[in-house]
């Protein structure tokens, strides 16, 4: 038939129609928004602020020898830990990741759900490209967590964050394309995890099993540094290591360019495997 | 005649043992409705899944608008439309948006499906509720939009997977009207799968009946019920233990008895008359005849002859269950 020739086969009409119904079903309920936004906003304000490890100095009745201002030990061994003399700031930032690793896995429950429902199979027997199906959940995750962790930035600063006093448009940017990177990667594995899968119930078994082992066997909540050597090595490859410590220079610190650089270098690395795999596998695994 | 679906020995087997569908052959030709009639578990769906090419054959060929299902999947995809066994509209939309979005997964330019979109929603009386949630929708108009779905690509073959699953029996009929309009409207093959025997009757020009992953039969519904070739006389006898087939058969005019506990059915010839020599027979010799039924030949009578049992429940998967109850529940949705 003729008025078949006239369809397109480009693969972003696809893919931006799965992506833009992944994203209406969000934004046209702010309820999502607004919960999806207050958990990370109550673990940083209640951590954040509960675990105030600057006052452990200050607010002792241990004896100081006398010259010694508690306060500048305070502030100094502060400093030295986290590199900043303000907890709250330091785990706010942790929490960007936070963010990024509960909205992708999230993708993952969305396939599932796609599969149990029978959209997955529908959409399958439409000539839409394979990978769209998979991007598509890949990128809603991406917008998402980026308008999300936005969100979370500007409370947290509402609420005392100290930004670096060089911050600027730059950094912002950075900060974004560091979450944009992880999130690529991290919601491909959850995807990859959950691309044959039936069963919503072994996706989550998954997804929890490795959600808290990434977020505290990283540098979101507490320094790496002070770690057993054995949870350190995780920490080094830990992707979640890599995004907080480059939102921490880009927001907190000075800039370290060598250390960024790096952290850029393995997230990009990161997001491309990831992505490929994800690629690749569904044009196998996707039909069962 | 110009066959649209061809099928070859076609075979699917789950986790190398579960033979699903056991190699197959059959031809669906241009412009008929089809019908694959078998109880839930026969092979209905995996069939449908394989000719729409969401799931591999594990053996045997077959071809769909001429296109080869494993190595030309992407075509065969393009010239056809699929009405899932499940309701896949995502609730979360309008009637509007899902169908807006079937027509981006086929890559038809938003102009065309636009207007598309609006024309099918109006044959299948969804115009008024387009902008409507489709979590709002009943069961029946439910159905209604996976049918218009399903056409937004003008498709040549049109596959319905139990197309009226979980309806009442009135919004069922109403189904077949939409379903018989829209064929006629656009003029498509139509492959259908059901457990509904009625279904098949009134829909179908022809009929495949499959049991256990074969197909058992083939032919028109009327020439079904033709071949069973006499009436069909049920009847129970209270004496459980008792097996009184040879007793039966000596009657003339029996052609063939089968037994199921104490049920019997059994096929006569001038049902009226034979059906009273029977029973007489059987209560001079003492038994106690507590049923009894004389039919004319229906699809059901037929699916009972080749397959020695009545539809039946089969064990499904977890998971075909799962879908199976949500498709139930939204259906039931007013």
């Amino acid at each position: 038939m003729t008025a078949r020739n006239q369809n397109s086969k480009n693969p972003l009409h696809g893919l931006w129609a799965l992506t833009n119904r992944e994203l209406k079903k969000w934004y046209k309920e702010p309820i999502f928004l607004f919960m999806s936004i207050i958990q990370p906003v109550i673990w940083m304000g209640l951590f954040g602020k509960a675990m105030n490890i600057g006052s452990i100095f200050t607010s002792t009745d241990f004896p100081v020898p006398p010259g010694v201002d508690p306060q500048v030990i305070s502030q100094q061994i502060m400093e030295q830990t986290f590199g900043t003399s303000d907890y709250f700031s330091y785990m706010s930032v942790g929490i960007l990741s936070f963010v990024v690793l509960f909205t992708a896995m999230f993708s993952g429950m969305s396939m599932v759900w796609d599969r149990r429902l029978g959209f997955l199979n529908k959409a399958l027997s439409t000539p839409v490209a394979r990978g769209s199906i998979i991007f598509a959940k890949v990128f809603s995750a991406v917008v998402r967590s980026l308008i999300q962790a936005g969100i979370v930035l500007i409370v947290a600063f509402l609420l005392g964050l100290q930004l670096n006093p060089n911050f600027n448009v730059f950094n912002a940017f950075g900060v974004f394309a560091a979450l944009f990177l992880v999130c690529i990667g991290l919601s491909s594995i959850f995807i990859l995890i959950a691309i044959r899968s039936t069963r919503w119930e072994t996706q989550m078994a998954v997804v929890n099993l490795l959600n808290l082992p990434l977020l505290f066997g990283s540098n979101a909540l507490f320094p790496t540094k002070l770690m057993p050597d054995w949870l350190q090595t995780f920490a080094k490859i830990n992707p979640i290591t890599y995004v907080t410590d480059a939102t921490r220079q880009l927001i907190l610190f000075q800039t370290d360019v060598a250390q960024l650089t790096f952290d850029f270098v393995f997230l990009a690395g990161f997001a491309l495997i990831f992505s490929t795999i994800g690629l690749m596998l569904s044009w196998r695994y996707l039909s069962r | 005649m110009e066959e649209v679906i061809v099928a070859e020995g076609l075979t699917r087997v789950f986790n190398k043992s579960l033979v699903a569908v056991d190699h197959v052959d059959f031809g669906v030709r241009k412009g008929e409705i089809f019908g694959f009639l078998g109880p839930n578990g026969a092979g209905k769906t995996t069939t449908i899944n394989m000719l729409i090419t969401v799931l591999k054959s594990t053996e045997g060929d077959a071809t769909v608008c001429g296109f080869d299902i494993k190595k030309e999947a992407s075509d065969v995809r393009s010239c056809i439309g699929v009405v899932p066994q499940e309701y896949t509209a995502d609730e979360d939309l309008t009637g509007l948006e899902n169908i807006l979005l079937c027509a981006d997964l086929y890559g038809i330019p938003r102009k065309v499906s636009k207007q598309r979109a609006n024309e099918l929603l109006e044959l299948v009386e969804l115009s008024k509720f387009k902008d409507k949630k489709v979590e709002t929708y009943s069961g029946g108009m439910r159905r209604r939009l996976e049918l218009a779905c399903g056409l937004i690509n003008r498709p040549e073959v049109l596959f319905l997977d139990e197309p009226t699953l979980g309806l009442d029996v009135q919004t069922r009929r109403a189904t077949w009207g939409y379903i018989k309009r829209l064929k006629e409207e656009f003029g498509m093959t139509l492959f259908m799968t059901t457990h509904y025997l009625e279904e098949a009757d009134s829909l179908c020009d022809r009929v495949a009946i499959i049991d256990q992953g074969k197909i058992i039969a083939l032919d028109t519904p009327d020439a079904l019920k033709e071949s069973l070739g006499g009436d069909i006389m049920t009847l129970a006898i209270e004496q459980k233990e008792a097996d009184v087939t040879s007793l039966i058969e000596t009657t003339p005019r029996v052609k063939e008895v089968k037994k199921q506990d104490n049920i019997y059915r059994v096929k006569v010839e001038n049902g009226e008359e034979t059906a009273p020599q029977i029973l007489s027979l059987l209560m001079a010799k003492g038994y106690k005849v507590v049923n009894l039924s004389l039919t004319k030949p229906t699809l059901d009578e037929v699916y009972l002859e080749y397959t020695g049992k009545s539809m039946r429940e089969e064990e499904a998967t977890q998971e075909s269950m799962f879908s199976k109850r949500i498709t139930m529940r939204r259906a039931r949705h007013r």
